[in-house]
């Protein structure tokens, strides 16, 4: 059993399970909604890689920020907003954690240091940096985490951001979500170290590391190194986790470029699936349990639909609301 | 009244609200033991440390992200972008997030970012160091735009640009920097969105901003000189727009050019025109004229450049001309 699991109790354990749960059957409802037409734009759903936010934003302090990219469900979740205002945004819906202003790409939520999705690659990572700033300036301890995609790392922003991160010693854990794919482009047609990717920061003298992005446990033992040593003033970290989704890149995308092999390959690896195994195999908890527990996830995620449709719309005013705080 | 520079000017702005505000830091390129590329900062590092006066890489869109971000983080920042020119490089964070946090987060967050930067030609700095994007800025809902021309409005308007809570792009012009103007010792606030007619008249309104103004004021001079009284509106913010100042002026002289140094296709000025017109038609005798910047990348030429920037006997011409004289 990894160290992780060993020092975790049972009811963290499980908890895992119920949250990757929670992130798998939002999305799978979402994407029906979706196809319903109550949801529109750009859908992009997070299935496949739930074991990274949960693990991830597991190890975070309620100060810390977090900042992400557009792929951002999962990370909301985690990250403690409640599904009934994040469908609600999905929705456009007033009751939605962006006041329906945002949408599926751009959630926020100021009480949880939820800093924002950001839908422009790479865009979110100075403001990562700029957060990591501010905290240091103010002496405060805080702790900033920044989601980016394979496909930031070819973007300018993200050299630029590296290196202000490194030489000001800011304390940013940059977490890639590897998913193989930059929308249908495989990341190494389009990346010249893909086999590596986590060691792209070494000449900002960034230390970094790579981890199973399929494996709750494992992005949570790695992230608990990471927090920590950023935490204590070690200065940025590079964090590498290997992942999957397993639907196209947002809804609009039959994702015809991946072969059934692959697929099926990263299939058998889904961490909602291997983290229940774990559970079972080693007698944390009964199918009994987890059976209860998708359950009450199931009517959570219904709630929260429920919650989405009944909700107002926003008020025509809302439009010219919130542009200037002095107009 | 004491007369100072406008590079003073600016420069006096910066230093008392860095004296005055502790979570206030600069962040640019070469502001720090250079002194800021047209010599604002200079001093600064020595008075408030590398803490505060923060030396950066060439990269400008992380400089205006990282703002932002430190902006989120309850710091307010003042981000040098060294020329507008360069502002290209930061678009999609100025753009997309600076101005767009705000609302798109329902009001939940804030960008106290003021971002300072140098516009203009006529320094002979040719095609890529020459040029006017105040205009494009002032056209995105979210962000405000402050185009001081006097050192009197610089430090004024900057006072009332500490004041906002949302993401300023104060804009100086590069030919202004040694000009001098007069600036009481005693405190007093220019607030943004507020006109100034800098010079009266009755038979014609001439809309200009930043270092146009000078241009426009010395037109209205040689004008006088010709039994012409112009009247001169400074715009001195582009968003917020003081319009009705302009309309007011239209509505007494009947007759209104502007003048941009930015080019003439899409320009600021056209919004001007389209608004006077559109507010003010029964006011008018004439149709609304523009003067503007020639359509070109700025040449290097001495001669040509003069030839692509708006001087006092362009303007003076199409104010002749509309009066048949």
């Amino acid at each position: 059993m990894k160290p992780a699991a060993q020092a975790l109790d049972k009811r963290s354990l499980v908890d895992f399970y119920r949250q990757m749960r929670l992130l798998r059957i939002f999305e799978e409802r979402a994407a029906e909604q979706y196809m319903r037409g109550r949801v529109r734009g750009f859908l992009h759903l997070y299935i496949g890689e739930e074991a990274i936010a949960a693990g991830a934003i597991s190890t975070l302090e309620p100060q810390d920020y977090i900042a992400t990219h557009y792929r951002d469900h999962g990370h909301a979740l985690a990250r403690g907003l409640d599904p009934k205002v994040v469908m609600a945004e999905l929705f456009g819906k007033v009751t939605g954690c962006s006041k329906g202003m945002g949408g599926s790409m751009h959630l926020f939520d100021a009480s949880r240091n939820f800093m924002g999705g950001y839908a422009i690659v790479g865009g979110q990572l100075p403001l990562a940096v700029g957060l990591g700033l501010a905290a240091s300036y103010l002496k405060e301890n805080r702790v900033v985490l920044c989601i980016l995609g394979d496909g930031a790392l070819n973007e300018g922003e993200f050299h630029e951001s590296m290196n202000l991160a490194a030489i000001w010693r800011l304390p940013v854990v940059f977490l890639c979500e590897n998913n193989l794919y930059g929308m249908g482009s495989p990341v190494k047609e389009v990346f010249a170290a893909a086999d590596e990717i986590y060691r792209i920061v070494e000449p900002y003298h960034i230390p970094s590391s790579q981890v199973d992005g399929m494996d709750v446990l494992a992005v949570r033992e790695a992230m608990e190194g990471v927090v920590g040593r950023v935490r204590d003033g070690g200065g940025p970290y590079f964090l590498e986790a290997l992942t999957y989704r397993f639907r196209g890149h947002s809804m609009a995308d039959p994702s015809e470029y991946r072969s059934k092999e692959e697929e099926a390959f990263w299939q058998k690896r889904d961490p909602v699936a291997k983290h229940r195994q774990f559970l079972l195999a080693n007698g944390i908890a009964s199918e009994a349990e987890l059976e209860t527990i998708g359950q009450g996830v199931e009517e959570q995620v219904e709630e929260a639909i429920r919650f989405a449709e009944e909700s107002p719309d926003p008020a025509p005013e809302a439009l010219y609301e919130n542009l200037y705080a002095n107009p | 009244m004491p007369t100072i520079t406008y590079r003073e000017a600016v420069s006096r702005a910066l230093r008392e609200a860095l004296r005055e505000d502790e979570r206030m830091y600069i962040l640019g390129e070469d502001v720090g033991a250079y002194g800021g590329a047209y010599a604002v900062t200079r001093g600064f590092l020595q008075e408030f440390g590398p803490r505060r006066i923060m030396e950066a890489p060439i990269s400008e869109s992380a400089i205006v992200g990282t703002g932002t971000g430190s902006a989120l983080g309850g710091l307010h920042p003042v981000i040098e972008i060294m020329t507008i020119n360069f502002s290209l490089l930061a678009m999609d964070q100025i753009v997309n997030h600076a101005a767009k946090i705000r609302y798109m987060s329902g009001g939940q967050f804030s960008v106290p970012l003021i971002l300072r930067t140098v516009t203009g030609g006529g320094a002979q700095l040719g095609a890529t160091h020459s040029q006017s994007f105040e205009g494009w800025f002032a056209s995105v809902p979210g962000l405000k735009v402050v185009v001081p021309a006097t050192p009197y409005d610089a430090l004024g308007l900057f006072r009332a640009v500490r004041q906002e809570r949302d993401p300023v792009v104060f804009v100086e012009h590069i030919l202004l920097y040694s000009t001098r103007g007069e600036v009481p010792e005693e405190p007093y606030v220019v607030p943004l969105g507020v006109a100034d007619i800098k010079r009266p008249g009755d038979q014609f309104t001439i809309v200009a901003y930043s270092r146009m103004v000078l241009v426009a004021l010395a037109a209205a001079e040689e004008l006088a000189k010709r039994g012409i009284n112009a009247e001169v509106v400074d715009l001195r913010c582009l968003r917020p727009l003081d319009i009705e100042t302009v309309l007011q002026s239209v509505q007494r002289t009947g007759r209104a050019l502007v003048v941009e140094e930015a080019w003439k296709t899409g320009g600021f000025g056209a919004e001007i025109a389209s608004q006077i017109q559109e507010r003010a038609f029964d006011s008018l005798d004439a149709p609304v004229l523009r003067v503007a910047g020639a359509d070109v990348p700025m040449p290097y030429s001495r001669e040509l450049e003069r030839a692509a920037i708006p001087g006092p006997a362009a303007v003076v011409q199409a104010v002749e001309t509309a009066l048949g004289k």
